[in-house]
Formats: structure tokens, sequence, C-alpha cells
């Protein structure tokens, strides 16, 4: 076996250091733990972030782990894969809600839906499959969006775009729920992309723990909600189908 | 006691499903079998180790759906039809490892029964024609394959079942098989449903062996301790359960189970209708006393296992829904035609002399064509199949139930419906294979009061509607039948 590269095994070292920690990480602090000359850290410093794997922070000039990198990492599993491995358990939620549960994953900034299966009642419904849907007023984009923090900042500071009068449209106010998802493992979107119409979804993950999509029932407000609030045996049964398919992926149960 | 578990025996792996009173899933066990390959075209599977799967496959599936047997009225058996053990009663051991419907073993001895009259000989009494897959001819051949076992089974020493016989004796102690096992060992009289002495003497098959031949619903018996008393109220052939399982109870309603190969079957009623165009006719269920349905079915051997083959042997996908990805980098077909005749061509063309051919190539082409050309293939190969059910029963299909593993492609389901021409629909359980067993056992115990009760259960999961112009499909089938010629002729006597 040739001899390991030093360069890269010093980048590796770099990268775990910083996905190691919540705040930014200035160079001298990177160069400190490491136990490395601040010119070698900088050189290598400067060629991750040229790739988009760091991030320096434009004012305090400390860097984190950048975008590119947690991408690769999220979106590994392919859209179809995941479908042919929840099927099963998208069947099973539908049945169980009576109402139609959506699939989705991360595309670009919005949420790609790569499983639809009908509300169970045989009226006329239309495959929404390869729909492109917003995150910030999705169930299923806020469950994405709590899970990868990175992206809350790619929507950006200035006002989000408004579909209905229950639009969260303040960036801050988005965070702010946010946080309330991770904590809480799922999302709801109540009446914020369609009038009259609430979803509710949780995280499917893989082996790493990383979201790699999320599931969701849709369907009238007056099925999903008593008095403005998801029911809770509805959550229960998108929580449990998420964790289920999740194991098939070979998820640690939680 | 409120659900009812069925049992799929398949050729890969032995899985249990609980299902309830509203034909939903509750819990779901696996658990893959080895597969034994002794020699080039020979598969056996190990009986014991099916067996001992199964058992733990049940309390799998009760113990991850918080369930005990007591919580069971019923269980029912879909099995991997054809699939042929021998055993003898006395000491419950197989004589022989169980030979897989796969195996071409009986491929000289099939010729040489057809010789003077072709591979049709005794298609009139049970309805299939003379294959490598049916159970007759691999029974005839496991007796002659060590001395003194012929001798015993003439004696009644010995017991001959298809996979759903050797687990209900295990079971229950009775030595039966059901209607639809049965008319897969080309030992079956269609019209009797008894055992036929003509096709006993020409295959060389003791009488006294074989199975009572019962009704697919029906309480054979019930289990002893390893399943804590439930009676074993069903069995059916896989491919005839899903027929069941998509409610297809009456005459003129379809279903095609997209899995490894792809299986059409068609409800012909309580009468057999026989093939004039390839196709081979088969008992699709019989419910207790009441007369039997009878099926058409169009086998296509190769559609998964293309693409399985495609991941496999060519790499260019790590995983199979990857092909779906992969098709997707290009708009279309890109000019190709990929014949997937692996080991000749099945219904409705049963040509054995017949290869796979990649016709059209030309150096425009990608990869991405080439993941095309084998997810068409499996809908090309589905419309031969439709247009033989068409000629043979008079009735033009109106859209097709689909089923099985290979509906989670939206492609492949897309382009099946553009070049059907009618809808495709799934139904909300894609394991139809258990559901049907379910439902059959269910029945048998007053689970569910009648067939109609349980229509209530199909819902419509997904529905791909036709999106392809008259002439472009026309002209797609026209260059897919080329590709089809050019793959016969091609096995030659010194091959």
């Amino acid at each position: 076996m040739p001899k390991p590269i030093q360069s890269i095994e010093r980048a590796s070292a770099i990268l775990r250091l910083l996905s190691g920690r919540t705040r930014r990480l200035s160079l001298a602090e990177v160069a400190g733990e490491l136990g490395l000359p601040k010119g070698t850290v900088y050189g290598i410093m400067r060629t991750l972030l040229s790739v988009g794997f760091v991030e320096q922070d434009p004012e305090s000039g400390k860097y984190r782990i950048g975008a590119a990198l947690l991408h690769l990492g999220s979106s590994y599993l392919d859209g179809n894969e995941l479908r042919t491995r929840a099927l099963n358990w998208a069947d099973w939620l539908a049945a169980r809600t009576n109402e139609s549960v959506r699939l989705g994953t991360l595309h670009d900034g919005q949420v790609l839906l790569v499983h639809h299966v009908f509300r169970p009642d045989n009226s006329p419904q239309v495959l929404e499959v390869g729909a492109l849907l917003p995150m910030h007023a999705t169930a299923m984009g806020k469950v994405l969006l709590a899970y990868h923090p990175y992206l809350t900042e790619e929507l950006g500071t200035g006002s989000l775009q408004r579909f209905t009068s229950c639009t969260i449209t303040d960036p801050k106010l988005l965070a702010i729920e946010l946080e309330q998802v991770q904590d809480q493992g799922w999302a709801s979107s109540l009446e914020e992309l369609i009038e009259g119409e609430t979803s509710l979804a949780a995280p499917i993950r893989d082996r790493q723990g990383v979201a790699v999509g999320a599931i969701a029932i849709s369907g009238p407000t007056e099925r999903l909600c008593d008095d403005a609030q998801p029911r809770n045996e509805l959550v229960s049964y998108v929580r449990e189908g998420a964790r289920t398919i999740s194991r098939d992926l070979g998820a640690v149960p939680w | 006691m409120d659900y009812v578990a069925a049992i799929d025996q398949g050729t890969s792996s032995s899985r249990c499903l609980v299902f309830d009173l509203q034909g939903r899933i509750v819990s779901l066990s696996q658990k893959e079998h080895e597969q034994i390959f002794p020699r080039p075209g020979w598969v056996e599977h190990d009986p014991r180790e099916i067996l001992r799967n199964v058992i733990e496959v049940v309390h799998g599936a009760l113990d991850s759906g918080g369930l005990t047997v007591r919580d069971l009225v019923a269980v029912g058996i879909a099995n991997q039809r054809e699939t042929t053990v021998v055993w003898d009663p006395r000491t419950g051991e197989p004589v022989h490892n169980a030979i897989v419907w796969q195996d071409t073993r009986t491929d000289a001895m099939c010729r040489k029964l057809g010789a003077e009259h072709g591979q049709d000989r005794f298609r009139d009494r049970c309805g299939l024609p003379l294959a490598t897959y049916f159970s007759g001819p691999k029974v005839s051949w496991l007796l002659d394959s060590a001395p003194g076992l012929r001798r015993r089974a003439e004696e009644g020493e010995l017991l001959f079942g298809t996979m759903d016989s050797w687990l209900v004796w295990n079971l229950t102690g009775r030595h039966v098989t059901d209607v639809t096992n049965a008319s897969r060992t080309m030992l079956m009289n269609l019209e009797t449903l008894d055992w036929d002495d003509t096709l006993l003497d020409a295959i060389g098959v003791p009488r006294a062996m074989l199975p009572v031949i019962q009704p697919s619903s029906q309480i054979y018996g019930e289990a002893g301790d390893s399943l804590g008393g439930v009676p074993i109220a069903a069995a059916l052939g896989d491919q005839q359960a899903a027929l069941f399982g998509q409610t297809c109870f009456s005459a003129g309603e379809a279903k095609c189970t997209y899995g490894t190969g792809s299986f059409l079957l068609l409800n012909t009623g309580n009468h057999p209708v026989l093939s004039r165009h390839g196709l081979i006719t088969t008992v699709g269920s019989k419910i207790g006393d009441e007369p039997a349905t009878y099926a058409l079915e169009g086998s296509i051997a190769v559609t998964g296992a293309l693409v399985q083959w495609f991941r496999d042997k060519v790499g260019l996908i790590g995983s199979a829904p990857e092909v779906e990805t992969l098709a997707r980098t290009v708009d279309d077909n890109g000019g190709i035609y990929f014949v997937p005749a692996f080991s000749g061509l099945f219904a409705p063309h049963w040509r054995g002399d017949a290869r796979g051919v990649i016709a059209g190539l030309t150096g425009y082409v990608t990869k991405g064509h080439l993941a095309r050309a084998v997810l068409e293939a499996t809908a090309w190969q589905t419309r031969e199949v439709v247009d033989a059910m068409n000629a043979d029963s008079g009735i033009a299909m109106t859209s097709l139930k689909a089923d099985g593993g290979m509906t989670a492609n939206n492609l492949l389901m897309q382009f099946l419906a553009d070049v059907l021409g009618v809808p495709v629909v799934r139904p909300n359980v894609a394991e139809t294979v258990s559901l049907g067993a379910a439902y059959a056992a269910g029945l048998a115990v007053g689970f569910w009061p009648d067939v109609e009760s349980l229509r209530a259960n199909w819902h419509k999961a997904a529905e791909w509607v036709p999106n392809m112009d008259q002439a472009e499909r026309d002209r797609g089938y026209r260059k897919w039948k080329k590709a089809v010629q050019r793959t016969l002729d091609w096995v030659d006597d010194d091959d």
C-alpha cells in the first residue's frame, strides 16, 4: 500500500474538527487544536474554501463546514432508491390516516416530490411525482430545513415568498419555528401553501442519522386538525411511518 | 383475534405479513434462504431451512407487531410455484433438496416427452406446454436420481408436494395441496381438477405419493405447537394469490406482477380457456365448495432480472432503483431496443432457440439510452402478452392493475401506460401475493364474509395515464417486433 498523502490526512483532520463544532473556528484555533503550523493550515484551508468544503465568515474571518460538503453527505441517497425502499410504509401511512402521502428530498433549495400515494378513497387524483415545492411553506420543507441548518442561511434575510395569508414570510419567525421542529421531531404547514390544506411531516434518516428526506400526509384542515392544532394520532402515524422507513434504511432506532 | 397472517414462501426468501380487517399491513418479517447451484442450470433449496425460516418469520412478524399467535384467526400460504419436494413421512426428512422451478435439468426429458407430438402434447389436459418449469418431470427425475426411490414412492413410502404441500404437512400433518398449485404440476386434469392417469403414466409419477387436491380457501388443519394451533386455512401459488389479492374475482379482470419475471393473469371465469396465442391455462382459485375460477397466464421470464443483470454484470448502476435515475438522463431510447431473451423467449413466443439482442446500436447511444432500453423491454414484453390475452379472450383490456417491486419505478409505469394505451393502476397494498393468501384464509374462517367485502378494501394508490400518440406507439412497437425477430434462430445444435 502506498504511503498516505499527508496533506489529505491534514485536510480530513481540519474537516473533522470543523464538523464537530457548532461555532466557527479561527485559523489560530484550528492550528492550535491540531498542533500544526498556521501556514500549513492556511494553505489547506484556501484549497478547501475554493472547492466549497469550508466557508469563511466575511466579518470574523472564522471558518465552518461548507454547504457543498453537507450536500455531498445528504444527497447520496437517490430519490428513486428512497421511493423503492419506502413503498410499503408510504402505502401503510396512507391506509392508516386515509390521507394522501408524499415523500420529498432536497433539490436546489426546494423540495422535490419523489413519491406520492393517493388518498385511499378511489377519488380521481393525479400523480405529482417530480413536482418542486417551496421549503418554507411546506411541512416537508420545514423538516428538511430544521435538520440541515446551513440551508436556512441560503433562504436569505429578505422576505420569503407568500402563498397564503398564513405563509411564514419572515426568516426570523421561520427560524424560531424550525428550532421547535427540531425539538419535537415533526413539522406542520397549516394552510401556508394552499388555503384550507394542512400537511404534517417527519424526517426520514439514514444510517448516519442524516435526514435524507421527509414524509408527509396532506389533506383538508378540518380532517387533520382539531382547534387549529394537528391531531395527535395523525402526528404519531406520520412519525411512526418515518421511523419505520428510517429503520429500513439502517438508521439506529431513536 | 383480529388479524390474519400470510406466509409468502418465495424463491429467494420467506416472508410473513400480518393484515387487519381492512386488509392493511400491520407488520412484516422476512428471511432469505440459500440458493444451491449444484451445476449450471440446476437450482435447489433446502426444504428444512425453508420450514425453519417460515416458522421464524411468522413469529418475527408477530413480535414486531406486538402480537401473539392468539391474535391470529388464520394463516394463509402463498408459495413459489412448481418447486418440488419429495420426503419420507416416517422421518419427515426430504430425500433430496427441493428442485426449484427455474431448474432446467428436465430439459432433455421434456423434449423427449414432446418428441413426436410437440410441446403441446398435454396442453388439452393440463393447460401447460412441455417446459422445464413444471413439477411432474422434476418428480420423475428425482425418483430416478437414486436407487430405490421409485419403488418406495410406488409403495406409498414417499410423499411428493409443492412448497404449499410441504409446509401444510409439516404444520398440520395432513398431506394436501391446493388446486392452483396442483395446476402447475402437469399432472392435474383441468376439467376434473383431479390427478390424471394418462399424465401420471406418461410422465412417470406414482399416484400413491400424491397429495389430496383441496380448494385454495379451506381449513386444512390446525398448526401444531410451532404456531400455537392456529388454523392453516389457505394456499395458493404466488401469482394466483396476487390475482386474488388484487381482487380480480370476476371474468375479465387482470393483474400483472412485476418482479424478477413478470406474470400477467386474466380471470376467465369458471371455464378454462385454451390459448391459441402462446399463453398458459391455469386454475386461479377455488373458494370452498364454489366452482373453481380459471385464468390465462402470460409468463415473461426476464423483466426485473434484466435490471439486476444491468446492475450486477454490467455495473453501470449500484442499485436497481438507480436504473430510473440513469434512464432519466436522456429523453428517449436513442433508437435502441433490448430483447432480453437470456434463456429463450417465453410467452407468447415460446422460442428456446432465441438469445438476447440489443438492436439499433449507433455511435450516438449512451449508457442512459441503455438504461432506458432496459426498462422499456419490460413494457414491450407486457404489450406482447396483453395482445395475446386480448386475442384469446376476445375482450380488449381497459386498464392494467400492476403490482410488485417494479411498480416503484415511475418511468417504467408511465412508459407501460404509454405503450399499452390504457391506464396502469397500482393498489394501495403492493404486497398483493401476501394479501391474496390472507384474504383466502380469512374467507375460510369467516373473518371476511364474502369476496365483495374484500373489493371494498382495494384502493388505488397511483395511476399512470397514457401520454403517447398512436403513431409513436405503433412505430415503437414495430421496431420492438423487428428486434424480437433478430433474437430468433440463434442457438445452433452444436452450441
